[in-house]
């Protein structure tokens, strides 16, 4: 932009986009994208072109760029790296001044990160694989209405996961029904039951109908159990000010949680809801369908460690993060890494776990990962010692569908997360003797004893798509994610 | 068609009424309770002991004996500790606390002394 006058007309990306010399400074939002390019592109020029669209940049000068200091508000590309054992595509890291984005407004983070550039025609893919929000950043969003620790002391549960379940048919149930089922699994020792996220107000059980039945069920289950106990009231609607009604009526109810599917209602709406729920002192569960349309691809969209984190920062008490169980290897690390993105102060750059930068999350209270699908008793040893005490495991299929019904099949599900984390705390190695644990705690249990019979041969075993960019044979690191205090 | 079995919880019953983690186990004898005392001090959790009238255990704030056992690293004492609040208050709850000042949180809570419940 020194040149006298102004040239117009298309010029290289790259003179203006990449610096292969810069060195991010603290407040830079920092993105690395995995870029397929084009038969023929130079990688920078690329990887300029990335910065630019996603930035200041449009294809062709424009007069009004002399208007402005466009090299103090560009994005830089500056760095560029191989992916492991895929050759065909690399990775580019981008620093964005943090001026470029609105304070609290992971949408509008997203809008310029994952907007136009997406559609580029230079790219045949692009994946936004990790950003490092600055803590100057983190700090002006609202994040998790409550936290781990005030959920803990609402519901007055320490020293353990949580259970929860889905409450099947996910459609077609009555709501008098449906609050019977919710009834059954919570009496039987479960903390938590779900709507399905299909299940908004359909003909055959409005809303309100289903959380007025469900505030019996809940009520009921709490005095006859002495436990404080929760549903989660799927509030997601075709409007927002529909879902801060039905907000508002869980509340009226006295329920203590309610959810929201950030994806399929967008950012927006779930900041809002979150902030609503923090006035309101209302505990918030995220489900995330529509997920996988966006990260499963491992060369286009958006990596789910992504989703998480602008999920944190929007504002969410759990979010459903995968089971890992009978899972691959370098999925289990890859979700370990997004779950330290959910929980932790501190998390640092670990690319064994698919993390590309350190993330400081400074005091912003963490959420509940959310376990659940496919998983039964006797996954319970590995669930626990994976996922440690600030954990949510939901067992739909696992509760429901024991044989002697949904009291006995929650019964056996906390009997056995009881044994378990008894037989942890007593230094015992829960990958190696859990099913030693199970079954002496099946003797005190008949409940526990039917159900590791009904689901003792099934397990879920399939090769995943979405695998971490590891050279074969590379070895993983066992750190965890560090604590800012 | 397998034995069907009822869920045998009931409104009625005292004994239906769950203290917390590890209300679903059977009562723990003192082995079982020093196991969960050395987690408690393996993690640097400062222990505390609590107790409570049997009709007063869901709500959150139970009466605390003396004061919580800041840096007490010693499973004979604490159990003492446990043992003297059951004497005094035999038909109340005890339990013990492990409070996680790093993370501002109760790391666990255990009820170690059911009071008369059974004889309710």
């Amino acid at each position: 932009m020194n040149q006298a006058g102004y040239n117009a007309g298309v010029h290289r990306y790259r003179d203006t986009y990449w610096d292969g010399n810069y060195e991010p400074i603290d407040t830079d939002v920092l993105a690395c994208f995995k870029i397929t390019p084009q038969p023929g592109t130079e990688r920078e020029e690329v990887a300029a072109a990335v910065a630019a669209e996603s930035s200041t940049g449009t294809w062709t000068t424009v007069w009004t760029d002399h208007l402005t200091d466009v090299d103090y508000y560009k994005a830089r590309a500056y760095r560029i790296e191989e992916v492991p054992a895929d050759p065909s595509c690399f990775y580019v890291f981008v620093a964005y001044p943090i001026e470029l984005f609105e304070e609290g407004s992971v949408v509008n983070v997203l809008t310029s990160l994952v907007g136009n550039v997406f559609g580029f025609k230079a790219l045949r893919a692009i994946r936004l694989e990790d950003v490092r929000f600055p803590l100057h950043y983190v700090m002006t969003c609202g994040g998790p209405p409550n936290g781990i620790q005030v959920e803990r002391d609402l519901l007055n549960k320490y020293g353990r996961p949580l259970l929860g379940a889905t409450i099947k048919p996910k459609l077609g149930l009555s709501a008098k029904n449906y609050g019977r089922a919710v009834y059954e699994c919570l009496r039987g020792g479960l903390d938590f039951t779900k709507d399905d996220e299909n299940v908004n107000s359909q003909p055959f059980m409005r809303w309100r109908h289903r959380f007025e039945f469900v505030a019996e069920a809940v009520h009921t289950a709490q005095r006859e159990t002495g436990e404080r106990k929760g549903h989660y009231l799927n509030v997601t609607a075709g409007t927002v000010e529909e879902m801060f009604e039905r907000a508002e009526h869980a509340k009226s109810l006295d329920m203590p949680i309610i959810m929201h599917d950030f994806l399929t209602a967008g950012f927006s709406a779930n900041t809002s809801l979150a902030n609503w729920c923090r006035r309101n002192g209302m505990l918030l569960h995220i489900h995330r369908a529509m997920h996988a349309v966006i990260d499963r691809d491992r060369h286009h969209g958006i990596h789910y460690r992504v989703l998480a984190k602008c999920l944190r920062l929007s504002g969410g008490d759990h979010l459903h993060s995968g089971t890992v169980v009978g899972k691959l290897e370098g999925d289990r690390h890859g979700i370990l890494g997004w779950v330290d993105q959910m929980r932790e102060d501190f998390v640092y750059e670990d690319r064994s776990r698919g993390l590309f930068f350190d993330q400081n999350w400074g005091s912003m209270p963490g959420l509940f990962p959310v376990a659940s699908g496919g998983i039964h008793v006797w996954h319970i040893p590995e669930l626990l010692s994976i996922f440690g005490d600030d954990s949510i495991f939901q067992f739909g299929g696992g509760t429901l569908g024991h044989p002697w019904g949904n009291s006995a099949g929650a019964s056996a599900n906390r009997v056995a997360l009881e044994a378990c984390v008894e037989a942890r705390n007593q230094g015992r190695d829960l990958m190696k003797e859990g099913a030693e644990i199970l079954e002496s705690a099946a003797q005190d249990s008949p409940e526990l004893a039917e159900a590791m019979k009904t689901w003792k041969e099934v397990r879920f075993e399939y090769d995943t798509v979405d695998k971490l960019d590891l050279a074969s044979g590379e070895p993983v690191a066992q750190q965890q994610g560090g604590r800012g205090r | 068609m397998n034995q069907l079995r009822s869920y045998t919880s009931r409104m009625t019953r005292p004994t239906n009424r769950k203290l917390g983690t590890f209300s679903y186990l059977p009562e723990m004898d003192a082995a079982r309770v020093r196991k969960q005392i050395e987690y408690i001090i393996e993690r640097g959790w400062h222990p505390v002991i609590e107790h409570v009238e049997t009709d007063r255990a869901t709500e959150h704030y139970w009466y605390m004996w003396k004061l919580p056992l800041f840096g007490e690293r010693n499973v004979d004492a604490i159990f003492a500790e446990i043992t003297a609040c059951r004497k005094e208050f035999p038909g109340h709850y005890v339990r013990i606390v492990g409070y996680d000042n790093g993370r501002q949180t109760q790391g666990a809570r255990i009820v170690v002394y059911h009071g008369d419940r059974r004889t309710n």
